[in-house]
C-alpha cells in the first residue's frame, strides 16, 4: 500500500489534481513552463492544461501579484510560484495592502483565494538575497494564512487545502526538502490549514519546529532517544494561524519547550511560540523556554561564514542538554556528517 | 554609426575582451572543483558591451550592475584578484566573502556594487545620478541591466524620475533575448523595441550591436559627451547573446529552450573575433602582438586564481560583523 514519492512530485501532484478538479485554477510564475519547471514542481501542467491556464510571466512580481488578486475577485484561483522568496518581495505591496485586507476592508464581500508558493533557500552560497526565510513577515499580517509543509504528505495535502481555501495563502516550501521522500496517497486529500502535527511523542521536553528545521530536529530527537531523553516533536505545519491547542497540550505534559525556526531570531515565529507558552503556561513550565533560530544578521555567502550561522541537529542537542542540566553527546551527529555544512546531505545534489 | 576608433583604444579593448573571456572560461573550467560555492552567472559572449561602455567612461564615473556582473566589474577596472577571491569565499574578496559572485564592488574605480534581485540596482544607479547632480560634479552614473529587468516596475519609475530631474544617467540594457529560460516573446509583446519604448519617457535612446565593441564604444562615447554637457539621461539597448547556461559553467542548448542553430549563429558573431577581424583588415595589430596579449593575460589570470585559492577563508565569527557602521 505504501506509495513513496518525493516532495517535488507531491507538490506537482497537488497542482495536477487542483487544475483537473477545478477549471478556474491557473498557475503562473517565472519558469513554470520552462525546461526546469521550477525544480520539477510544475512539470506536465502546460501540456495537460494549456497555455491559457499555465503560463510564464514577465519579470514583474508586483504587478502580477495584483493581477492574481484581481483575477481571484472574479472567480479565478491563481497559484503563483516564485523560485525564491526574495524575488517575491517586490510583490509585498499588493499582498499586504490588498490581498490580506480586501475581504475585511469592504465589510466581508469578496475574498481573495490566491496561493503564493515561495521557495526558501539555505546554504551553498545563496547569500544575503537568495535565502531569506521571512515567514514571520507574512504571519504578522492579519488576513494571510501561512503554511510550511515538511513532509511530502503534508506538501501535497496542504497545497490542495491552500488552493481551495477562499483566502490568500502563502505556501512556503524549503529547497532542502525538495528531495525528501515519503508516503503520499494517490488522489485528492487535504491536510487542514491550522493544524500542527505531533511527529514524535515524548515526556521530557517539547520541541516546536517548522519547515526544514524539523528535519534537523528529527536527527536530534533520535540521538537524544539513545541517550535516554524522550522529546516530543511538534511540527507546526501552519505558522499562521498557529495550532496553539496542540502546542499547549504538549508543553503541559513535558513542562519544557524549545522552539526552532529557519529565520533570524528576533520577532521570529519561534519567539511567538516562546511568548505565548510563557504567558499561557507559566505555572506548568519547569525551565525557561528556549528558542533556536538564526543570528540576527543577513546570510553571508562564503562557506566559512555560514559555518556558525546555520543551525543543525547538534545545536538542538546542546540546548536540550542545557535545559535538562545534562551533558549530552553530539559526537554521533558530527561523525555522521560526510559533506560540507552548506549542503543538506548525500541525498541532495542540487542545483540550488 | 560606427565611428573611427583609434588603434590605442582598440588595443585596450581587445585586451579587456580577451581578459574577461579568459577569466570567465577559467571559472567555467574550474567550477566543478566545488571551491566556488555560490551561484555564478558568466558573461561569455556578452563581453563587448561591458568593454565598449567602460572604455568610454572615466574612472570616477559610477557603475552598478546585476547578477551577471563579472564583465562590468573587470571592464571598469575592478581588481581581478579581489573578484576571484570573493567567488572563492575568501577574506581577501572584494566583499570579504559576505557577497559572492553576485555582489561585487570596487569603489576605487567607481564600481559601486552589483546585486542579485532583478532590477534592483536601476534605482540605485539613478540615485547615484541624483547625488552627482546635487554635488555638482560632471560624473556619469551608468546602470547595466538585462532585458528581463525592463519588465520590473522599478525600471519605469526610475526612468521617469531621471527624466523628470535631468539626471546624468547612462542606462545600458543588455538584451540577450532571455530571462533564465524564458524567451523575450513570452514576456514582452513581439515587435517591441525596448529602446523605443524607453524613448516614450522622454529619454534619448538608441540601439546598437552589442557584439561589436567598436559600435558599442562609438555610441557610448557620444552618449557620455551628451550626458556630461546636457545633464540629461540616455538609454541604450545592445543586443547580444549568452553562451553558457543562465547560471553555471555548462552549455544548455540541449534542454530545449533555445536552438543549437541560434546558438551557433551567435557564436559566429564572437565579439573577440569581430574586433580582431576589424583590426586585421586595417593592418593595425599583427599576430605576434595578439599572442603577446594572450600570454600576459594567461599569466595574470593564473596568478589571480592562485591568489584566490591560497587566500585564507574569513573567520567564521566574521559573519557577525559589519551589520552597522560604527
Ligand atoms: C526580482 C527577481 N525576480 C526573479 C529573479 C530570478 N532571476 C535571476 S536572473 C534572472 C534573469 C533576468 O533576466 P535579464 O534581466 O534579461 O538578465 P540576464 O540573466 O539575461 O543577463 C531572473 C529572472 C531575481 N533574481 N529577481
Ligand atoms: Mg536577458
Amino acid at each position: 500500500m505504501h506509495r513513496i514519492v518525493n516532495y517535488v512530485k507531491a507538490v506537482n501532484e497537488a497542482l495536477h489534481i487542483a487544475m483537473e478538479s477545478d477549471a478556474k485554477v491557473i498557475t503562473f510564475g517565472l519558469g513554470v513552463d520552462d525546461p526546469k519547471c521550477i525544480f520539477g514542481t510544475t512539470a506536465g501542467l502546460k501540456e495537460k492544461f494549456g497555455s491559457e491556464r499555465v503560463f510564464d510571466m514577465p519579470v514583474s512580481e508586483n504587478a502580477l501579484t495584483g493581477v492574481a488578486i484581481g483575477a481571484s475577485l472574479n472567480g479565478i484561483r491563481p497559484v503563483m510560484s516564485h523560485q525564491r522568496l526574495d524575488f517575491f518581495l517586490l510583490g509585498m505591496d499588493q499582498l499586504v495592502n490588498n490581498a490580506s485586507k480586501w475581504f475585511y476592508m469592504f465589510g466581508g464581500k469578496r475574498s481573495v483565494p490566491i496561493t503564493i508558493r515561495l521557495i526558501l533557500g539555505r546554504g551553498w552560497g545563496q547569500g544575503p538575497q537568495h535565502s531569506q526565510n521571512l515567514q514571520a513577515w507574512f504571519a504578522h499580517i492579519p488576513g494571510l494564512k501561512v503554511v510550511m509543509p515538511v513532509t511530502p504528505y503534508d506538501a501535497k495535502g496542504l497545497l490542495l487545502s491552500s488552493i481551495f481555501d477562499d483566502n490568500p495563502v502563502i505556501y512556503l516550501e524549503h529547497r532542502w526538502l525538495h528531495n525528501l521522500e515519503g508516503e503520499v496517497p494517490e488522489g485528492d486529500y487535504r491536510v487542514p490549514i491550522g493544524k500542527a502535527h505531533v511527529i514524535k511523542q515524548g515526556e521530557d521536553l517539547t520541541i516546536v519546529s517548522l519547515s526544514y528545521m524539523t528535519i534537523e530536529a528529527l536527527h536530534a530527537v533520535d540521538v537524544l532517544e539513545r541517550q535516554g531523553i524522550h522529546c516530543e516533536l511538534v511540527d507546526l505545519r501552519t505558522v499562521s494561524p498557529i495550532d496553539w491547542e496542540t502546542v499547549f497540550q504538549s508543553v503541559k505534559k513535558t513542562g519544557r519547550v524549545l522552539a526552532l525556526d529557519t529565520a533570524t531570531e528576533t520577532l521570529s515565529i519561534a519567539g511567538e511560540v516562546v511568548a505565548k507558552v510563557s504567558m499561557e503556561l507559566f505555572d506548568a513550565l519547569k525551565s525557561p523556554p528556549r528558542r533556536l533560530a538564526l543570528p540576527d544578521f543577513p546570510t553571508p555567502t562564503s562557506l566559512a561564514l555560514t559555518e556558525k550561522y546555520y543551525r543543525r541537529a547538534e545545536d538542538i542537542v546542546n540546548i536540550v542538554g542545557e535545559m535538562l542540566g545534562n551533558n549530552l553527546n553530539i559526537k554521533e551527529i558530527l561523525d555522521s556528517r560526510k559533506s560540507f555544512h552548506d549542503v543538506p546531505g548525500d541525498w541532495f545534489k542540487g542545483p540550488f | 554609426m560606427t565611428a573611427i576608433v583609434d588603434i590605442d583604444t582598440k588595443r585596450k579593448m581587445l585586451f579587456q575582451l580577451k581578459r574577461i573571456r579568459a577569466v570567465e572560461e577559467t571559472i567555467a573550467k574550474k567550477y566543478s572543483e566545488g571551491k566556488m560555492r555560490c551561484p555564478t552567472h558568466l558573461c561569455t559572449g556578452q563581453e563587448a558591451i561591458a568593454v565598449g561602455v567602460c572604455a568610454a567612461l572615466r574612472n570616477d564615473d559610477f557603475v552598478v550592475s546585476t547578477h551577471r556582473s563579472h564583465g562590468h566589474y573587470l571592464a571598469k577596472g575592478g581588481d581581478l584578484k579581489k573578484m576571484l577571491a570573493e567567488i572563492y569565499g575568501k577574506a581577501t574578496g572584494c566583499s570579504g566573502g559576505k557577497g559572492g559572485s553576485m555582489h561585487l564592488i570596487d569603489e576605487s574605480v567607481g564600481f559601486m556594487g552589483s546585486t542579485s534581485i532583478v532590477g534592483g540596482t536601476i534605482p540605485i544607479g539613478t540615485g547615484l545620478g541624483l547625488s552627482i547632480k546635487l554635488n555638482g560634479t560632471d560624473q556619469v552614473s551608468c546602470v547595466f541591466f538585462g532585458d528581463g529587468a525592463t519588465e520590473e516596475g522599478v525600471f519605469y519609475e526610475s526612468l521617469n524620475f531621471a527624466v523628470l530631474k535631468g539626471l546624468p544617467l547612462l542606462y545600458i540594457c543588455e538584451n540577450n533575448f532571455y530571462s533564465v529560460y524564458s524567451p523575450l516573446h513570452v514576456r514582452q509583446p513581439s515587435g517591441r523595441n525596448i529602446f523605443e519604448m524607453a524613448r516614450c519617457f522622454g529619454i534619448e535612446s538608441s540601439k546598437g550591436d552589442g557584439n561589436d565593441v567598436i559600435d558599442v564604444y562609438s555610441i557610448v562615447s557620444q552618449s557620455v559627451d551628451y550626458i556630461r554637457t546636457q545633464g540629461k539621461p540616455i538609454f541604450l539597448e545592445f543586443t547580444t547573446y549568452r553562451w553558457h547556461e543562465h547560471c553555471g559553467p555548462n552549455f544548455d542548448n540541449d534542454i530545449g529552450y533555445r536552438t543549437c542553430e541560434e546558438y551557433l549563429w551567435w557564436r559566429g558573431k564572437d565579439p573577440i573575433a569581430l574586433l580582431i577581424n576589424n583590426i586585421k583588415n586595417n593592418n593595425e595589430i599583427g599576430d605576434p602582438e595578439i599572442k603577446n596579449i594572450e600570454k600576459i593575460i594567461t599569466e595574470e589570470v593564473n596568478e589571480a586564481f592562485h591568489f584566490a585559492e591560497i587566500s585564507q577563508f574569513p573567520h567564521s565569527e566574521d559573519a557577525f560583523t559589519q551589520l552597522f557602521k560604527l
